[in-house]
């Protein structure tokens, strides 16, 4: 019981619980000004996500490209790396899967579709090495390289969408064959025909195994102490510049996966894009939520996908603009970031716990 | 291919380079001070906008095309600092991570901005189309074979504007007292205290300076190429702004040859077709190149890196 006391009252639970009610709040002070009814309006948004099967299951189907593009970022960022190329990752792994999803056609399966997840994990991973390479090598600021990286990877994807797998007259790819698929079709048929597949149980997975590789393990260990003090760590005998193309190739995976998820499991094709999606960027703010933390990210993931999928239902039933969600978020981000302003806000509470403990 | 197709392809590169110009000498002014903006992108999406509806409501005012374009830019510049301030607080009052709050910023304006605009205009994700900065020709320099055509025919104040901040930034940052204090800030910060130079009011003025900076810019979209604003206006630009002054290494010259670079590998898209030899390549190569160019340029130009040496770090007094 005690212990139980001590989690809920520890900072990194109390600082997140408290931005993001603080989020809530600024933002439904931003809906009176609008002129809208915030009660109503949150009312109405978690109404459309809780409402009904189908609308539950497409709101899960959002969260899981987030709780990848997250992992991604939370992962470099142990390291002491920014990943901000997420969304390059996440295009390049789509890409790489939708190329082995409708190339490959024949295989069985229990082959095909693994086979499609390897290889936008892959691609993925490769693509984000190169910027961990350039810093490693070259020294060569990884939040650039990798902003490059996202631009040269939205028109990779295209050009291959393009020239390899393009549907006559259609500005998209041809379906990918059926054996490449994870959709769920039992699952799916249950939460009213809504697009869950399997990627959701992997992401989970792999917030699990981030978990053990980063606490468990000699090599999640190395990667930590580079990203506390790269020069302790140099001194202690560790490969640092390994240990940055190594983070680098994992997160670049872990946000590939979640491309190759969108295609495998919920589009079935891929479109040309006149501009990135930008999952690689909600990523990062999904990370900011969970404090970089695997299991942080999944709560982080659950929020922003609930706020993000919820503001549809928003507009509808209460008639006010869904963008009001991104001005809640940043809110949110805001106030995790400048943890001073929260502790500052929190200081007369504080220091009635320290009273009681006198006592 | 004829002088007149290269005179305007400059032109039009011109055109594209003039936000960035803007946003880049921004991001130097807050770099320089030692904070990190990542949130150029969302300044200029508050200033795109602010220029769209302060144009909109000068001319419903009856204010004339061009006065009405400038009480957007003036809006613009306020509601850049104003915003800047959000940034400021956080990161230099308030130790916040710097790139996590550059981040906040961009959130913030991609949100709110959409808000207001659907807000002001009764549901429309777009602003009224406004009049803007109109072309004009500057007299007798427009018959200069080429250098007229580029750049002399066809222009936008607003250009000229950008190319005269370009030298304004750098005689302040290299050449006033002012700027000797602001590197110095952003270089040393504990060294610049000792001698009395007040080390966070001068990161605010940097970060202040930098939001109105990136917001012009931003104003500059709005009132020369698209003439209104919605969520597409400035998608992106100010991530390359960004590249521009790393490539430039923080200088303003530099970050102005790495915007018109950039602006030119935007131009040339709209000038692809007249090149016998680009029909065989895909688009997408072309659309790559600057970017995949950037990459081995950083690559290239190693060694010494220009980036203020106490950039991203709070400045905390007590550790001296």
């Amino acid at each position: 019981m005690n212990n139980v006391l001590k989690w809920f009252t520890r900072d990194s639970f109390i600082l997140p619980v408290v931005a993001i009610v603080m989020g809530l709040i600024l933002g439904g002070i931003v809906m009176l000004i609008g002129g809208y009814n915030p009660i109503e309006a949150y009312g109405a948004l978690f109404t459309k996500v809780f409402g009904d099967m189908y609308n539950f299951g497409e709101a899960v189907r959002e969260m899981t490209p987030l709780i990848m593009t997250g992992l991604a970022f939370a992962f470099a960022s142990r390291a002491g790396l920014f990943n901000i190329g997420g969304e390059g990752q996440f295009l390049v792994g789509m890409t790489a899967a939708t190329f082995v999803g409708v190339k490959f056609a024949g295989l069985p399966i229990y082959l095909h579709a693994p086979l499609a997840l390897i290889a936008g994990a892959l691609f993925g991973g490769l693509w984000a090495a190169i910027a961990g390479y350039l810093k490693a090598a070259r020294g060569v600021n990884e939040v650039i390289s990798s902003i490059m990286l996202n631009w040269i990877g939205l028109y990779l994807a295209n050009l291959i969408v393009r020239q390899f797998l393009l549907l006559k007259g259609e500005n998209r790819s041809v379906n990918i064959s059926e054996s490449a698929s994870i959709s769920l079709t039992w699952l799916s048929e249950l939460m009213g025909n809504s697009r869950v597949h399997m990627g959701t149980l992997i992401a989970i997975v792999m917030a699990v195994l981030f978990y053990i590789y980063m606490w468990k393990t000699k090599q999640g260990y190395e990667i930590r102490a580079v990203g506390y003090n790269p020069n302790a760590a140099e001194y202690a005998g560790m490969h640092v510049n390994r240990n940055i193309v190594k983070a680098m190739f994992i997160s670049g995976m872990l946000a590939g996966l979640g491309g190759a998820f969108q295609v495998l499991g919920v589009f079935q094709y891929q479109t040309v894009m006149s501009g990135s999606p930008g999952t690689g960027f909600d990523g990062i703010a999904v990370a900011l939520i969970g404090l970089n933390h695997p299991f942080g990210v999944l709560l982080g993931a659950v929020l922003f996908g609930t706020l993000t999928y919820g503001s549809a239902g928003m507009s509808f039933a209460a008639d006010v603009p869904p963008e009001i969600i991104r001005i809640v978020i940043g809110s949110i981000i805001f106030f995790i970031a400048a943890q001073g302003i929260v502790r500052w806000i929190l200081k007369p509470f504080y220091s009635k716990r320290k009273k009681e403990k006198v006592l | 291919m004829d002088l007149l197709t290269i005179g305007q392809i400059i032109n039009t590169t011109l055109v594209f380079a003039t936000a960035l110009i803007f946003a880049s000498l921004g991001g130097i002014f807050s770099e320089k001070s030692g904070v990190t903006n990542l949130g150029l992108e969302g300044f200029m999406v508050f200033g795109a906008f602010a220029a769209g509806i302060g144009a909109h409501y000068a001319q419903e005012a009856g204010m004339g095309g061009t006065t009405s374009a400038w009480m957007g830019v003036l809006l613009a510049i306020v509601l850049g600092v104003l915003v800047s301030l959000i940034h400021a607080v956080a990161s230099i009052t308030f130790k916040a991570d710097q790139i996590i709050s550059g981040i906040v910023i961009n959130f913030l304006a991609a949100g709110s901005t959409l808000y207001l605009v659907k807000l002001l205009f009764e549901g429309s994700g777009d602003s009224p189309l406004v009049q803007g900065f109109s072309k004009f020709d500057v007299p007798f320099l427009k018959e200069i074979p080429l250098l007229g055509e580029a750049f002399f025919k066809n222009v936008y104040p607003t250009t000229y504007l950008a190319i005269l901040f370009v030298f304004l930034t750098y005689y302040i940052m290299f050449k006033t007292p002012f700027g000797l204090r602001l590197r110095s800030v952003g270089e040393h910060p504990s060294a610049a205290d000792t001698v009395g130079v007040k080390v966070l009011r001068y990161r605010y003025i940097g970060v202040m300076i930098s939001g109105a900076l990136a917001a012009i810019g931003g104003a500059a979209i709005t009132l020369t190429t698209t003439g209104t604003f919605s969520h597409n206006t400035v998608s992106g630009q100010g991530y390359i702004a960004i590249a521009a002054m790393i490539f430039g290494k923080w200088n303003p010259i530099g970050a102005f040859g790495a915007a018109v670079f950039f602006g030119f590998s935007q131009a040339i898209r709209n000038y692809v077709q007249l090149f016998e030899w680009s029909q065989s390549i895909p688009q997408e190569i072309i659309f790559m190149l600057p970017y995949l160019l950037t990459i081995i340029v950083l690559v290239a130009a190693v060694g010494r890196s220009s980036a203020p040496s106490a950039l991203g770090e709070a400045y905390d007094p007590g550790k001296r």
